[in-house]
């Protein structure tokens, strides 16, 4: 069975990204089970989708806990902590990272033992079709899916949509595919669990502890402030002072993660370790001061997060 | 016949299109609203004729649901979890109707503390309400489950609501491939509905849930109630074979997967129990004799075949994937109740509790629950209950305590 796990974030098309690859499987006779895996829905957050395609039927479910293939969609997140990139990677899992860096680095960086594979940004805007990128590579690298199975199941995700999209969703998963397609059939089927020497469970009689400890209950204050969704952003707004009529409130009242004060003269300023990237200020800001930057182009600009 | 991969929410909206409902009162909640939504867009293509309704909160809903029901229409609706408990009085009062409705429910763990995964807390506090409960363990189960259920509901032997249940997230948001029926296959199994007395309309009074102030009345109601629930066993048999005959697979109260020879038996109900399939096969692979045996219908409880099923085996591990404080697996007490004083009762019924809040079960911890009951069925000594839940997950938990219990000088209120 393979069993292949995409990670991204909330917006990055991951839910897309596995079913191209599960619909490609499914038409190429296999056996799929694929979904999509997040917590509530933040755009930004750390998410993943898996696929399990096998000749016979699948009775696994659930999270994949020794992956054969990894797909990380956003080079931040393997730095992320909770992203979860590495769980269950051994010697058989082949990495692949949507990266503008040398795999061998990537190598290097997480001490990967399998294969690993950079696929950089092919296309301009490329955020819109991350999904169909990451897809169109990992299926470049497992040998029974050839381009055509690709199309097909780009076509079939992409079209509901919207037909306008398929186009350039299906041009770029191909250039993908192209772009990997030496590295053709690098990802092999991993094996069930053996029952014979598998490692035990070390489950504990769970003691009967204080109620202060034991209720669900955050006790000290603040602690969002530990969260640092700042990380989760791939577009930074940036508040054009010459622009900002320092309204003093709209862009600050509807942030939803509080992360943008107002000082004293009225001049608004956003806490850029919290802001998740949302963009809600900049749909709400009257004299349209904000604007999106990516996130790698603003930190090239040396604007400082 | 058309495969193709569908979510449980997708096999599940599929199964009320191919029932050719008639009404849809609606309210959102994760993980069902998806099915809600497919349902709409149907409609709004016309490509399903149904009149929808949303409404302000599951108990209206509900009340909308049998309502319309009472009037001899095909109704549907879906909720989950807080929902399900919010619109509680109304699926008891709807049950003494005795009309007959479908509800999907896509079970999700209960607040507090809040989780949106999923255990079966939420369905199986809706036990004792007199609705019938279907269990699915895969998408196709879902969509075959809601036309069996409309026969079930609208039998004249059963006449009570039916709920199917599927779990959120291992089948709402998890694609396989799927069966989907034609419309001329399925109006074969399920003709229009032909209410017969079911039939509320203005001008022709009716009064519903009368009230009867004494007891004695009061109990025929009620036990007429349970034992129109009991003939539905036997009428989910009779549909079960129907279904074989037009669509070719079949549907038993009970899937008993290689339980026949074996000598110790896994119990539970839902999708987490294909997990328990894919360990079987690994351990009997081994040479170990394992089975698993899975009641599909949760009310009417099978009786009978449960006790046929587990007749002479040595050791039988019960994995509840809910929990009733203070007392422990809900599903053991009622497998203790079924076995309990017959002659051939397994002599071990271990309980184990896992996968709440849709917490994991791992193939090495079904091995490991064979180990246990095996070892137990040697001394004789059955295991004291077990929450699957480890080491390593109670440092991560430290972890988190320790941070909501950190002294910190940031009281919040900004900077
Ligand atoms: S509203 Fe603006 S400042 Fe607040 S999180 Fe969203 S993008 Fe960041
Ligand atoms: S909403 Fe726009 S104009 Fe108002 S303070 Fe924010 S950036 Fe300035």
């Amino acid at each position: 069975m393979y069993r292949i796990r995409f990670h991204g974030r909330g917006g990055q098309g991951m839910k897309t990204a596995g079913r191209i690859l599960g619909t490609a499987f499914f038409l190429a006779g296999f056996e799929v089970q694929d979904a999509p895996r997040y917590g509530a829905e933040r755009r930004g957050a750390p998410i993943f989708a898996y696929v399990r395609a096998s000749r016979n039927p699948i009775f696994e479910r659930g999270i994949i806990s020794r992956p054969d293939l990894i797909i990380v969609a956003d080079d931040h997140l393997p730095a992320m902590p909770g992203s979860g990139v590495l769980a269950g990677a051994g010697e058989q899992t082949v990495f692949l990272i949507y990266s503008n860096e040398e795999a061998s680095l990537w190598q290097e960086r997480l001490n990967l033992q399998g294969s690993v594979f950079t696929l950089p940004p092919l296309a301009e805007n490329e955020l819109r079709f991350r999904g169909a990128a990451c897809a169109g590579g990992a299926a470049a690298l497992l040998a029974e899916l050839d381009v055509e199975l690709l199309a097909e199941a780009v076509r079939e995700e992409i079209d509901p949509l919207g037909s306008e999209l398929v186009a350039d969703n299906l041009e770029v998963a191909l250039a993908a595919y192209a772009a990997l397609a030496v590295n053709r059939g690098t990802v092999h089927e991993g094996g069930p669990v053996s029952a014979i020497d598998y490692a035990s469970p070390d489950w504990l009689k769970l003691p009967c502890e204080e109620t202060l400890l034991s209720a669900p209950a955050i006790h000290a204050p603040a602690t969002s402030e530990m969260s640092q969704t700042g990380l989760w952003r791939s577009e930074r707004p940036l508040i054009d002072e010459s622009r900002c009529k320092r309204c003093w409130w709209i862009c600050s009242t509807f942030c939803p993660d509080g992360a943008i004060q107002v000082d004293e003269e009225r001049r608004p300023h956003i806490d850029y370790g919290h802001c998740k990237g949302c963009m809600v200020c900049l749909n709400q800001c009257p004299t349209h001061a904000i604007t999106a930057v990516p996130e790698e182009e603003a930190a090239a600009q040396g604007e400082k997060p | 016949m058309n495969r193709k991969l569908l979510t449980g929410n997708g096999a599940a909206a599929w199964g009320a299109r191919l029932a050719r409902i008639d009404y849809l009162p609606a309210f959102p909640i994760t993980p069902q609203t998806e099915i809600i939504e497919t349902l709409s867009n149907w409609i709004e293509g016309q490509e399903l004729e149904c009149r929808m309704v949303t409404l302000e909160s599951e108990h209206s809903m509900l009340t909308a649901a049998g309502a319309a029901a009472v009037t001899g229409v095909r109704v549907f609706t879906a909720t989950s979890s807080q929902g399900l408990l919010y619109a509680a009085e109304m699926l008891y009062t709807v049950a003494g109707w005795r009309v007959p409705l479908v509800l999907v429910n896509v079970s999700r763990g209960l607040s507090s503390p809040i989780t949106l995964e999923p255990d079966h807390n939420d369905v199986l506090a809706m036990r004792d309400c007199g609705f019938l409960q279907l269990h699915c363990a895969t998408c196709q189960e879902v969509l075959d489950n809601l036309l069996i259920a409309y026969r079930l509901a609208e039998h004249p032997r059963v006449r009570l609501p039916v709920l199917v249940n599927l779990d959120g997230f291992y089948l709402s948001f998890t694609r396989e491939p799927v069966q989907i029926p034609s419309q001329r296959e399925v109006d074969r199994f399920l003709p229009p509905f032909e209410a017969g007395s079911i039939s509320f309309r203005g001008g022709e009074p009716l009064s519903e849930g009368v009230t009867v102030l004494e007891g004695s009345a009061y109990s025929y109601f009620r036990y007429q109630a349970h034992l129109a629930s009991l003939e539905g066993i036997a009428v989910y048999e009779e549909l079960g074979q129907e279904f074989a005959k037009l669509f070719g697979w079949d549907y038993s109260a009970l899937e008993c997967y290689c339980s026949e020879d074996a000598e110790i038996v896994l119990v539970m109900i839902g999708s987490f129990a294909t997990k328990a399939k894919e360990a079987v096969d690994r351990l009997r692979e081994t040479g170990r004799k394992i089975g698993l045996v899975r009641p599909r219908l949760v009310r009417p409880f099978p009786v009978a075949a449960l006790r046929q099923a587990l007749a002479g085996k040595k050791g039988v591990a019960v994995i509840d994937q809910n929990l009733s404080p203070g007392k422990g697996g809900i599903l053991h007490g009622e497998l203790a109740s079924v076995l309990y004083g017959t002659p051939e009762a397994p002599a071990v019924l271990a309980s184990f509790v896992g996968g709440l809040g849709g917490r994991d079960i791992s193939s090495e911890e079904f091995f490991e629950i064979h180990k246990v009951v095996q070892r137990a069925v040697a001394t004789g000594i059955t295991p004291e209950p077990q929450l699957l839940y480890t080491e390593e997950e109670l440092r991560s938990l430290r972890k988190m305590q320790s941070v909501a219990r950190a002294v910190r000088s940031n009281q919040g209120g900004g900077a």
